[in-house]
């Protein structure tokens, strides 16, 4: 590591492993660092080593990733890993943490590529043992080749049917599959099908994972219309409402879903302007064609600006490496121009899929906006969705006022799994749009970080006198 | 837990709670837990609930134990090493204080 970068780019997935490898190629000056100790992000993760012997159960969408690893691998930017990134600062000063010591650098360029983490699940029991996302039952498969039994899949989206599938090509037993896709939703997702149809094959993938899944014998159902998960230590059951019934099944491992969402509190922190995207329900980052925030320098490519997969992170970390080498002088206009174009048409391409997939699988309501008072909405200050709705209706205002009503959002995760219920529920109290509330206001360090490693803080510069 | 056919991996001791389990070097804590089916690893501060891996992905700090004497570790983001000894976490963790958002909120 250095004192000072062209290019600092963070996170090791698909966007920021081609930013890094394009960056690097036309002679810049290139950090990437990331907390994970090696690279491929979540949707990649474990591609470097990979030890499951039958490469059918992860197919080949994932074993796509090899060769841009392999492509950022025989590049030469300083890659530090299993560091975490406390700020990134408006004057691009970097605050890393590794092996217990904080460190600060600066880059004149700096790509956020922080990828998507699981839309938050609110629903009765969502905090017991043994309850999962569906992308951690994936992580752990992939990096460990580790799977549960019997479990239960719960919830919408392509990732819960692929996770499920990966299941049943690997022989593992699946409890039941509960669909929560509204019915309703399909009728709203017809008038997006014409672009979808650019993407037939994707389609078709889908409907072979879950014609997979039906003809295996698993039990799916699908209209489920609402979800509790009940023990009193651990997972003991979940229980499902269909068609106005309350039924329950026995199970020890529950996966939830129902989609991903940007990964934003590090380009918020930053000052990047965040806007709320209404049929994606989340915060999108308000940036140009490629990729640039408002805060000069800083860019956003890939999911942590918008959810486009992995593709599409792939094109965008390579159109903001690419401004920002002209930016630094390292690439004339119509090199940018001339190399970007293919990946400009790809990425409009890639996007074609999504306002159907969007559409076809928007959470309902009740998954995301708690029914029930006591469902916990902040995992880590145990606050409930009563407890939130008390506030509001005592004069809490926004998210910012919340914390010091509840302590919402204060916790260790900095509001990454409440701050989008929160939202929603407060916006709902209000009978105003998200957009009209305050955001959540977030400062550095965006993860915790041990004091001591803040009292051992060295910039890099003085480490050499 | 399901077997899956896997390339040997070379294998590490780890202590959790005292009793001594089999890793697979370069897995996480959370991992090599989650096979043996831990599911619980701490409780909670404010209710003494208790709580497991959630994200797999360092995002939710559901995983937090105590790591060779250190508390409030992610055992999803922590790496097994031989002889590394584990501990389920009670409530807030003794010592190793987080610094996070505390500014005003008014």
């Amino acid at each position: 590591m250095k004192d000072h970068y062209d290019i600092a780019i963070i996170g090791t997935g698909p966007a920021g492993m081609a930013a890094a490898t394009v960056a690097s190629a036309h002679g810049a000056d290139v950090l990437i660092v990331d907390e994970q100790p090696e690279v491929g992000g979540q949707i990649y993760r474990g591609i470097t080593h990979q030890s499951i012997k039958d490469k059918t159960i992860l197919g080949d969408d994932y074993y796509k990733g090899q060769s841009l690893a392999d492509a950022f691998a025989a590049s030469n930017a300083d890659h530090v890993s299993g560091a975490t990134i406390w700020q990134v600062s408006p004057e691009r000063e970097i605050g890393i943490s590794k092996d217990g010591a904080a460190h600060l650098l600066t880059a004149d360029q700096v790509i956020i590529a922080t990828g998507a983490q699981e839309r938050p699940f609110p629903i009765p029991g969502w905090t017991l043992p043994g309850v999962m996302t569906a992308g951690s039952a994936q992580i752990l498969l992939k990096s460990s080749g580790i799977t549960f039994s019997n479990a239960v899949f719960a919830g919408t989206g392509p990732l819960l049917y692929l996770i499920a599938y990966q299941y049943l090509k690997a022989g593992v037993p699946i409890r039941a599959i509960l669909d929560t896709t509204p019915k309703s939703n399909r009728l709203k997702a017809l008038p997006h099908l014409p672009g979808a149809l650019f993407h037939l094959s994707s389609i078709m993938k889908g409907r072979k994972w879950i014609k997979a899944l039906k003809s295996s014998g698993t039990l799916f159902i699908e209209g489920i219309d609402n979800l509790k998960i009940t023990g009193k230590d651990s997972t003991e059951a979940i229980e499902y409402l269909l068609q106005n019934k309350w039924h329950r099944i026995e199970a020890s491992n529950v996966f939830l879903h129902q989609g991903v969402v940007p990964n934003v509190n590090l380009a918020m922190a930053s000052g990047c302007i965040h806007h709320w995207n209404e049929q994606k329900l989340c915060w999108h980052a308000s940036t140009d064609e490629w990729g640039s925030s408002n805060v000069p320098g800083i860019s956003i490519a890939g999911d942590g600006g918008g959810i486009g997969g992995a593709i599409a992170a792939e094109y965008q970390g390579r159109i903001a490496a690419y401004q920002a080498l002209y930016t630094t002088n390292k690439v004339k206009k119509q090199e940018r121009d001339t190399n970007v174009l293919p990946a400009q048409h790809a990425l409009t391409h890639e996007m074609r899929i999504r306002p159907f997939l969007d559409a076809m699988f928007r959470p309902a309501t009740q998954y995301r906006i708690p029914t029930d008072d006591a469902t916990i909405v902040c995992r880590c200050e145990e606050v409930t969705a009563g407890k939130i709705r008390e506030s509001i209706s005592l004069g809490c205002a926004g998210p910012n006022q919340l914390k010091g009503f509840t302590r919402c959002g204060m916790g260790p995760c900095q509001g990454r799994f409440c701050s989008l219920s929160v939202s929603e529920l407060i916006a709902k109290a209000q009978n105003v749009s998200v957009n009209e509330l305050e955001q959540l206001r977030l400062r550095p360090p965006v993860k915790p970080l041990m004091l001591a490693e803040l009292a051992n803080l060295t910039t890099l510069a003085s480490e050499d006198t | 837990m399901h077997e899956i056919e896997m390339k040997p991996s070379p294998k590490v001791s780890i202590e959790f709670d005292g009793q001594t389990l089999q890793a697979n070097k370069g897995e996480t804590v959370a991992a090599a837990l989650l096979r043996q089916t831990h599911l619980a690893f701490r409780t909670t501060p404010v209710t003494g609930k208790s709580r497991g891996p959630f994200c797999m992905m360092g995002v939710c700090f559901d995983c937090l134990v105590e790591i060779d004497g250190a508390p409030n570790r992610q055992a999803c983001m922590t790496y097994v090493e031989d002889g590394m000894r584990v501990k389920r976490q009670l409530g807030a963790g003794d010592t190793g204080v987080f610094l996070s958002d505390e500014e005003d909120t008014q």
